[in-house]
């Protein structure tokens, strides 16, 4: 009788089993995918510089970005937020891998036009991909001074942001720069400016990141021909579903590559700080969802 | 004695040896390209999302069922929700897939064309939660096929999804969800 209640307590674990097993056919017939990495950064913008995520179809984002004053400028310019610049800009997804964008800055009175283009898109599953490359072209006309021929006004950026998102958290990018200047803001300084950046950022919370940003310029620094200094950049991005919030601590007063990589003037060292911040704010105009839902 | 025990045997290993059985017989049925759909309604904002690669399996002699989906499949018409999706509130990547295991309640003649109001009641797991729920819906057996549906609602609380305060109004605390599965005899 004893060995026929241990077969009979036996047999139930084969039943309950069942359910289960169902669900794990399921798993294996599960056809194995690859999945983009999405959201290596939460913006467009790294802090200044651009970042390998690119605009999705049909998708508009609207930023609006300042820069104020100098930090060590004092309690009577209020710690450099008596000035601000600011740059306005749109930027439109015309496929999920080619934005355009436009924008003006108030300093130089800069307007400035951008394609990017995500070659290479880091991947995940079966098929694997371990960093998405996204080329950047763009160039701006500074209209600030009238005087100037037109081909003077006119400045011509590349670049080659090659990105890897290594965990959920950590995210970190390399941007080869490749910058133009028909006529370089004081005389003497080299037309061509070579650049290399580095950034990343660290989610410290599910909508919260601290980002990280360094361009190394190829010339040599501080002289009179070239009154400038390599830009460095720390920021925190507070996603709230439709807009980003970007808030940051740079040395760079613009906000387009000619000015930040090219023409930074002051040094952490100094204090030369500005605080500064951008707001994006994402409209869908996918046909599929009529609202503009954000 | 003897008896008792040979009775017992062939208990034990009918048990054991049915199930594996079963799974070869023309009672199963499944698919791999289901649909289901959610959205979360308030008065400022309505999201949507479709997944059109949900797997669906179900044993007709038994009446067990089971669903599957990954949640990357979810497509939304706003990219940018997607990816928050993803990446905030579902967490994809730490809880890749929703599942239903159960079991319908329900005694169903799936030989005979007709249309059946049912439910069924199982293992309900999203975001890394399960939850034992009985889900209503329908069966319709039809030229062989079966179609299942149904819309119930998940409350984001049960699933330990959370809604950041500051988007508080524009997502609802109970999401609708319909499902629409065709299955076919599995071959």
């Amino acid at each position: 009788m004893k060995l026929l209640r241990i077969l009979i307590l036996l047999a139930v674990p084969a039943m309950s089993q069942a359910q289960d097993d169902l669900l794990s056919q399921l798993q294996k017939s599960d056809s194995a995918q690859s999945y983009p990495v999405t959201a290596t950064f939460k913006s467009t913008r790294v802090v200044n510089g651009q970042s390998v995520e690119t605009m999705k179809k049909k998708h508009l984002d609207f930023r609006i970005s300042h820069r104020f004053g100098r930090l060590n400028s004092g309690a009577y310019q209020f710690f450099g937020l008596d000035q601000a610049t600011m740059r306005m800009g749109f930027e439109y997804g015309i496929t999920d891998r080619f934005m355009v964008g436009i924008g003006r800055s108030t300093s130089q009175k800069v307007y400035d036009f951008f394609g990017k283009y995500k070659m290479i898109e880091q991947t995940s599953g079966t098929r694997i991909v371990p960093v998405s490359v996204t080329l950047f072209g763009g160039g701006g006309i500074a209209t600030v001074n009238k005087e100037l021929k037109f081909q003077n006004k006119i400045h011509y950026t590349a670049q080659v942001l090659i990105a890897r998102k290594f965990s959920e958290k950590l995210s970190l990018q390399l941007s080869p720069t490749y910058l133009y200047r028909n006529r370089p803001e004081v005389t003497g300084d080299e037309k061509l400016l070579l650049a290399v950046g580095i950034g990343g950022r660290y989610k410290i919370s599910k909508r919260v990141s601290i980002n990280g940003e360094y361009f190394w310029t190829a010339r040599e620094k501080n002289t009179l021909t070239a009154p400038y200094h390599d830009s460095m950049s720390f920021g925190v991005d507070i996603e709230t579903g439709g807009h980003v919030f970007q808030l940051h601590f740079t040395n760079s007063l613009g906000m387009i590559e000619k000015q930040f990589i090219g023409e930074t003037a002051g040094t952490w060292g100094k204090g030369d700080i500005h605080y500064g911040f951008n707001i994006s704010r994402t409209f869908s105009f996918d046909k599929k969802n009529k609202k503009s839902a954000n | 004695m003897s008896k008792y025990l040979s009775i017992a045997f062939i208990l034990v290993v009918g048990r054991l040896v049915l199930p594996l059985e079963t799974l070869q017989a023309q009672s199963m049925f499944s698919t791999s390209a289901g649909n289901t759909k959610f959205s979360s309604e308030t008065p400022l904002e309505n999201i949507n999302a479709e997944n059109k690669k949900s797997q669906a399996i179900l044993n007709t002699s038994t009446g067990e069922v089971a669903m599957r989906m990954n949640m990357k499949d979810f497509s939304f018409p706003n990219k940018l929700m997607q990816e928050h999706f993803n990446e905030n509130y579902i967490e994809s990547d730490k809880y890749p897939t929703a599942t239903f295991s159960g079991k319908i309640d329900q005694a169903v003649d799936y030989s005979r064309d007709g249309e059946y109001d049912a439910s069924a009641t199982g293992k309900f797991t999203v975001h890394g939660v399960t939850k034992t729920r009985t889900i209503k819906g329908k069966i319709k057996v039809a030229g062989g096929k079966i179609l299942l549906t149904s819309t119930f609602l998940v409350a984001l609380a049960d699933h330990k999804i959370e809604v950041p305060q500051i988007v508080f109004v524009k997502i609802a605390q109970n999401i609708t969800v319909k499902a629409d599965y065709t299955l076919q005899a599995v071959k």
